[in-house]
């Protein structure tokens, strides 16, 4: 019942991080293309879009963070695990 | 890979006390910040020297950063967000010197890092505004509203700890498994990439403080705030 346990563990941990990636991977794309389109537009207020994008970036990617951290929490740190 | 990054391991024990590396990574960072500032403050001229510049490029960026964010003056603020900031991206690049993790990994940290703001904003907003205007604060726009505002304190604090923990564990985490699959000059595009994921993390940690003691500070401008602020 134990090891039952664990596989269902790996298993979660690994839906968690993947079906988590999908949503901040097209949000960042998105989010690129978006940038792209108004720097080709404006050259010249590309040093502030960057800036703008490279945190906006990262606040996407703290979402499938969130989902890493879930999966290490089963992993490591799974309460239901003698 | 066996080694949980949600546990700290004890280093060694000062007394009764566990004293774990990234406390001792913390108190280096803590004694090289400190030595830095003073070295750098201790002969400030009228006419800058190279060091004295960048010092005050830094001053001022975050200085207009706190202007832009939170609408006020930012003399009671530099301190406290210009520390925060110098210390997470210290914490950060610390992963570059062979051996020493960056204590920002570590889940206590990042704790006491949000606990500091969270106390921070109450008592900045207390300080502003009193006791009783603080609280009345919980209950706007309505009364309706107390339970949300309350939760809204809690999660705000709880996204920070995992926001900083997340992504400076994730980069070590990638580290390491890279190290164990392939052997010496893999590692270094993520080392890189860890680098600027560093520097944004303690950017964002700072903006959001800023934006949490803003919000404490001045949540909901009132209408004669509002017409001092008209010319």
């Amino acid at each position: 019942m134990d090891n039952l346990i664990q596989i269902v563990s790996i298993l979660a941990a690994a839906i968690a991080v993947s079906f988590g990636a999908i949503g901040p991977a097209l949000a960042e794309g998105r989010a690129v293309a978006a940038a792209m389109d108004a720097i080709a537009r404006q050259p010249e207020s590309a040093g502030t879009l960057s800036r703008t994008l490279f945190v906006g970036l990262a606040m996407i990617e703290t979402m499938a963070i969130y989902c890493l951290v879930i999966a290490v929490l089963v992993l490591f740190a799974n309460p239901f695990v003698g | 890979m066996n080694e949980s990054p949600l546990l700290t391991p004890t280093l060694f024990h000062a007394g009764p006390v566990p004293i774990s590396g990234a406390v001792v990574v913390t108190w280096l960072l803590v004694a090289v910040i400190t030595t830095a500032s003073w070295a750098l403050t201790r002969h400030l001229s009228l006419r800058p020297g190279k060091a004295q510049c960048v010092l005050e490029l830094f001053v001022e960026t975050l200085d207009n950063q706190i202007r832009d964010t939170m609408q006020v003056q930012p003399e009671p603020y530099r301190a406290l967000i210009g520390t925060l900031f110098l210390y997470i991206l210290a914490a950060n690049w610390s992963s570059l010197v062979p051996g020493i993790e960056p204590p920002t990994a570590r889940l206590e940290t990042d704790i006491v890092l949000a606990m500091i703001v969270l106390l921070a904003s109450i008592g900045y907003g207390v300080a502003t505004r009193g006791v009783r205007g603080y609280l009345r604060t919980f209950a706007e726009p309505s009364w309706v509203m107390i339970p949300l505002n309350l939760v809204e304190q809690l999660t705000r604090t709880f996204s920070l700890i995992v926001r900083l923990f997340g992504n400076v564990m994730s980069g070590v985490f990638v580290l390491g498994i890279t190290l164990s699959l392939a052997g010496l000059l893999v590692p270094i595009p993520f080392m890189a990439l860890d680098l600027l994921t560093g520097a944004i993390q303690a950017y964002i940690f700072s903006v959001l403080a800023m934006v949490f003691l803003g919000a404490a500070v001045e949540a909901h401008p009132t209408p004669k705030t509002l017409e001092n602020k008209e010319p």
